[in-house]
């Protein structure tokens, strides 16, 4: 018997990619370690930085633009339920089929049906992040279908069987050296005389893909938007690769987070400016694909539509979580934050990593399951201004603290100061005994160790302010 | 005018030159300065280290304490984001509607250094004399939480006898963050060092902040490093004469 106790699902355990092995400072300690790794990073999110803020200071209304992509989302967030069968209604009018996903399992095996009724054995992906999120790949492939990634980057990633570290450039933690061995090793049909040149490598990618896209039936993506009034699906993206996937074959299969739909065309005109300036720091992204249905004698003739929860209903459920949903996977937050820089994205666990991540992993799994997550900033705050939509990350991870798991000893302590703090008579006398602490030569402050390893702790002044003020 | 002093927890306890210069410079000015003894910490370090319940009883201490003033300084930019923009969702959560207003209106009367000498005292020459090159570091929550701008720069340019020298990548973090200093040593140290290395090349003498806290951190990893570089609290320059 199922109890339904008004609460929504979270993302379910042993399925997906929204959890990580370990706990963020272990993973980080060895992203921390690896010297290239960190160039790589600094290097490309400078690159990216530079660029981003440039265009975006072109647009006098940036402000105005960002306040008005939030209060879209907030509206899209405030009636949900209504735009997506609003969706449903307006794709199956216009011929597609609309297939609800309460979470990852039954997203794939929803997709994995239907590409077997195909009878293809290969499907060409266009880059998502919902089918990262799920791990689609890992299940296709259990059912021993190909998924053929076609962005340039997620090709990189699969073929190098690696994971994506970033949400935009998932090879971000690879320079082009590693990139040429990894074509070499697993890319079928390369020339053996590759060289690291750029466009060489992109040549060789170009030539590998034409001929996939060419001969293979089903493609699967996910969308950035789906407009409710038109039932119209939208993916952007700078390669082209996409484009090639969503007209090409004769089935197109996309999976979309349920938070994606934007209630009117209109609505686009202001994501489509936020999106590309604040991720690839471009003034119209290279590619933008609509598509409404199906299209007799001109596309896929085939096409379905996947609406995926996957815990997205238990983030709306929280008002102060919430506006996670907002996110239009910009990647802009990665970009200027500190912790991202030094660590990438793998040390993060999830597929959404960086400032964004921190917040939204532990929301769709449940905080128990991500811990570490909320704790992995310095709440520098750069996330928040840098975020298209106005997202407050930092008030947000501080929530998500207040509901994690704390160390025992870690509460002990938290009580200890805050139970001394209310007391001004005994908060003087233990800043006293902080003192003789510190003379008698243990650690008087209650320091962990970590902190004495990179920096010196002060010198316990002679006396307290409160006591020089008293002594006036 | 009648001013009230917050001292900070830290800045009490530890770095009580920072508090002792705020309260010569004000007095410099002309103006009274009160310290409530009341007073103790204003809870950052619990709500922003998931302790917020804990953190209520400091709220109403915070309030209590200050109410009573019309104009309160503290030498924090941190404690006073902390103060205008966590008080009152703290008391808000904890189901104190009456506390969350009373601390709404003691936040908005509540200042940073930098904040109470440009906006309310209108002063941006504090009449100081300091012969050193001095950097700049912004600490994350003067820039973003309260938004200080360049408030702390106009009072160093009118400082007799300094050079100011720019700081590169002076909006990165420089990896304290409170508790994250600590739960993330490793990636705090990483961000330090970055940090550090910025400050070194500008060969400034002086590293100087609003925030005490920041200012441990940065002056602890300088100190390691035997970098040559001293920190001091934006207030002890303002102070000196
Ligand atoms: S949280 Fe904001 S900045 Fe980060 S990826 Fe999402 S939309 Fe972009």
């Amino acid at each position: 018997m199922s109890t339904f106790l008004g609460m929504p699902a979270t993302a379910p355990r042993g399925v997906g990619h929204l959890r990580g092995d370990e706990p963020f400072p272990a993973a980080a300690h060895r992203a921390l370690a690896d010297e290239q790794l960190r160039n790589n990073l600094r290097h490309a999110t400078t690159t990216i930085r530079g660029k981003s803020g440039r265009v975006i200071a072109e647009l006098p209304d940036w402000q105005e633009l960002r306040s008005a992509g939030s209060a879209i989302k907030a509206d899209v967030l405030s009636r949900l339920p209504d735009l997506l069968e609003e969706l449903e209604a307006r794709v199956v009018e216009r011929g597609g089929v609309v297939h609800w996903a309460a979470d990852a399992n039954e997203a794939n095996r929803i997709v994995t049906e239907l590409v077997r009724a195909t009878g293809s054995e290969r499907v060409i992906k266009v880059k998502s992040m919902a089918t990262q999120e799920i791990a689609l790949n890992e299940a296709l492939e259990a059912a021993g279908i190909q998924p053929v990634e076609t962005d340039l980057a997620e090709l990189i990633v699969q073929l190098g069987q690696d994971k994506p570290s970033h949400i935009l450039v998932p090879a971000i933690h690879r320079n082009r050296s590693e990139i040429r061995e990894i074509f070499l090793k697993a890319m079928p049909g390369v020339d053996p005389a590759l060289t690291d040149d750029p466009p060489v490598l992109a040549a060789a990618a170009r030539k590998y893909l034409r001929e996939t896209f060419l001969s293979t039936k089903v493609a699967i993506s996910g969308a950035n938007f789906g407009v409710a009034e038109t039932g119209t699906l939208a993916v952007v993206e700078s390669e082209g690769n996409g484009r090639m996937c969503l007209t090409l074959p004769d089935t197109l299969i996309t999976v979309m987070g349920i938070e994606k739909v934007v209630p009117t065309w209109q609505d686009l005109e202001v994501f489509l400016q936020l999106l590309p300036r604040a991720s690839t720091g471009e003034r119209m992204n290279p590619y933008t694909t609509m598509w409404t249905g199906v299209t007799p004698g001109d596309g896929p003739q085939d096409f379905h539509l996947v609406l995926l929860d996957n815990g997205r209903s238990a983030v709306l459920a929280d008002p102060r979580g919430r506006t996670a949903l907002h996110c239009i996977r910009c990647s802009a937050c990665l970009n200027v934050c500190p912790v991202y820089e030094r660590t990438g994205g793998h040390a993060y666990g999830s597929v959404y990593p960086g400032p964004i991540g921190a917040v939204l992993s532990p929301q769709l799994t449940g905080v128990e399951d991500n811990a570490s997550l909320p704790f992995a900033s310095s709440l520098c705050g750069a996330c928040f201004d840098a975020c298209p939509v106005k997202i407050d990350i930092p008030s947000m991870l501080v929530h998500l603290r207040n509901q994690a798991p704390h160390p025992r000893s870690e509460r002990a302590a938290m009580r200890a100061a805050a139970y001394t703090m209310e007391r001004p008579k005994l908060y003087a006398r233990a800043q006293r005994a902080a003192k003789l602490a510190r003379i008698a030569g243990r650690r008087g402050l209650g320091l962990p160790l970590g902190w004495n390893e990179a920096r010196d702790l002060p010198e316990i002044p002679e006396q307290t302010f409160r006591d020089w003020w008293a002594s006036r | 005018m009648r001013i009230a002093l917050f001292a900070t927890c830290l800045a009490d306890t530890l770095f009580p030159e920072a508090a002792k210069a705020t309260v010569r410079l004000l007095e410099r000015l002309g103006h009274e300065v009160v310290f409530p003894f009341d007073q103790t910490c204003c809870g950052q370090m619990h709500v922003n280290t998931g302790f917020q319940r804990d953190a209520v009883p400091l709220v109403k201490r915070y309030v209590s304490t200050f109410d009573p003033f019309d104009v309160i300084v503290a030498p924090s930019g941190s404690c006073v984001g902390s103060i205008r923009h966590q008080h009152a969702m703290v008391a808000a959560d904890a189901g104190e509607a009456g506390l969350a207003a009373r601390a709404e209106d003691v936040g908005r009367r509540t200042y940073e250094l930098s904040e109470l000498l440009i906006d309310v005292l209108q002063v941006e020459d504090v009449g100081a004399r300091y012969p050193h090159r001095v950097t700049y570091h912004p600490t994350c929550h003067s820039l973003r939480m309260i938004r200080v701008g360049d408030k702390p720069l106009r009072l160093l340019r009118r400082v007799r006898g300094l050079e100011l020298v720019e700081l590169p990548a002076a909006e990165q973090c420089c990896g304290f963050g409170g508790t994250f200093s600590v739960k993330n040593a490793e990636t705090s140290a990483a961000m330090l060092a970055d940090k550090m290395t910025a400050i070194v090349s500008t060969g400034a003498s002086v590293c100087t902040a609003g925030d005490a806290s920041c200012l441990m951190h940065l002056g602890g990893g300088l100190s390691r490093r035997d970098a040559g570089v001293r920190t001091v609290h934006l207030a002890e320059i303002l102070a000196s004469t």
